[in-house]
């Protein structure tokens, strides 16, 4: 697979756990492209963590609703409300969020490991960007998904324990990389789906935790 | 009907005095009292500690050198900084590394309720965020509660000093709507400071603002600022 298609690739297969109506959190980078794979027949209620419970599309220059001072995204960059959406104050917003009505949460990680554990806030000594809103989304949506490449400059993101500061314990549910799909079961990862570009013994090699393969894996392309 | 005083930026930045604790409403900016924050960097004052969700930007949305309270610590005048992201002002990570500012940080969801409640006569918030995370070692982290079985953090409540909002329309009385994403911390904020100063881009007359949508009641502002139109 080309380095290219990789992330679409992956923003594709997430795609597929969603379903109509369902209220989804999107972190930034690969998450983002996740609505441009939707089936048919799908609509999100797209969260967004500083105020909008159901974003639109991002608008540009000249558009009508463009207003870079008064409606912006986590990246303060321009954002809409959809037409069946509204604006609503943080403390509110992240009552929603703990509360459990998030259906799901897709984010990146420096690591994940087999117990479900998550770190992607933090490298001490490196870098300190600050949590924002990722420690409340892994602990109060309903499913957490990671969905990132499989490893980094060649070495395993997905451990047997994380080694970087937690961002949120025993949250993950489900791990999507351009290799595979893993499952965090009680008993460890458990791969459900391959891309059939790699071998079993291939995701093994570039995974630093035990995994468990289905009885009836499956394929990640249709 | 109590009118509040509608006073300059610059007599809003007057009573902020030296070292004061201020909370920022404003998510990147968007939303904050920004005209009021420009006199502070003019002031040339310092030592304060902010509270915000994060430390603005360093270029604002159309290109605009300093957008909001990031130019407070580009200047220097911050010495402490509670606030759930700041990598959008690698500033802040610089001067942390070089000792001269304190950096805590807390989760977006619980910096809110924090604020709230201080603003809301609460002792604490008990969450399950960032059990098992450095939270736990957070100056505002009380402890651990196991309740049902589940574990929480106990977190201190979070007042300020000064609240500075950022309204969009303010009418006479203080009473406060906000635009878009502009509303984000402001509410809570307005609720949990001693001092309260709205900055908005329209002072309308009272009956503008339809009774059911004031976002801020005016009982919770001490004074009006009009700021710049966007």
């Amino acid at each position: 697979m080309e380095k290219s298609e990789i992330k679409g690739f992956i923003a594709k297969r997430c795609a597929k756990e969603l379903k109509n109506g369902d209220v989804v959190n999107l972190g930034i980078g690969l998450p983002t492209m996740i609505p441009r794979y939707l089936p048919e027949g799908v609509e999100l209620v797209i969260h967004a963590e500083l105020g909008i419970v159901g974003a639109g599309a991002t608008p540009h220059e000249g558009d009508a609703n463009f207003d870079p001072y008064h409606v912006v995204d986590a990246g303060g960059n321009p954002a809409s409300v959809a037409f069946d959406g509204g604006f609503i104050d943080s403390a509110t917003n992240f009552g929603l969020i703990r509360g459990g009505h998030v259906d799901a949460c897709f984010l990146g990680a420096l690591e994940v490991d087999a117990m479900g554990n998550l770190a992607n806030w933090i490298i001490p000594g490196k870098k300190m960007p600050g949590m924002g809103g990722a420690m409340d989304l892994c602990v109060g949506a309903k499913k957490c998904i990671v969905c990132m490449e499989h490893t980094a400059k060649g070495n395993p993101k997905i451990l047997e324990k994380c080694r970087l500061p937690l961002t949120a314990s025993h949250c993950v549910n489900k791990i999507i990389t351009e290799m595979c799909v893993l499952e965090v079961t009680k008993d460890g990862l458990l791969m459900t789906e391959i891309n059939p570009e790699f071998t079993v013994e291939d995701v093994k090699a570039a995974t630093a935790a035990p995994i468990t393969v289905a009885e009836n894996l499956k394929s990640m392309v249709d | 009907m109590a009118k509040k005083p509608v006073i300059t930026a610059k007599e809003a930045a007057a009573m902020i005095p030296e070292g004061a604790t201020i909370m920022c409403g404003g998510f990147l900016a968007c939303g904050q009292a920004r005209a009021i924050v420009k006199e502070l960097v003019a002031s040339g004052k310092g030592g304060f500690t902010l509270i915000a969700n994060d430390m603005a930007r360093a270029v604002g949305p159309m290109g605009e050198e300093f957008f909001g309270i990031a130019e407070l610590i580009h200047n220097k005048q911050v010495k402490r900084v509670i606030a759930t992201h700041v990598g959008m002002t690698p500033e802040v990570g610089q001067q942390n590394t070089e000792g001269t500012l304190e950096v805590n940080l807390i989760p977006q969801g619980t910096l809110a309720e924090c604020i709230r409640a201080a603003g809301a006569g609460l002792g604490g918030v008990l969450t399950p965020v960032g059990v098992d995370t450095l939270v736990e070692e957070s100056p505002f982290c009380m402890g651990k509660q196991t309740i049902d079985g589940k574990e929480y953090l106990l977190m201190k409540p979070i007042h300020a000093d000064v609240a500075l909002l950022g309204t969009y329309k303010c009418d006479e009385t203080g009473n406060c709507w906000y635009k878009g994403t502009m509303r984000n911390f402001n509410p809570v904020m307005a609720t949990a400071a001693d001092l309260v100063i709205a900055e908005t881009e329209y002072v309308v007359p009272v009956g503008e603002i339809e009774p059911e949508n004031i976002h801020t009641f005016g009982m919770c502002v001490d004074y009006i600022v009009e700021g710049e139109r966007k």
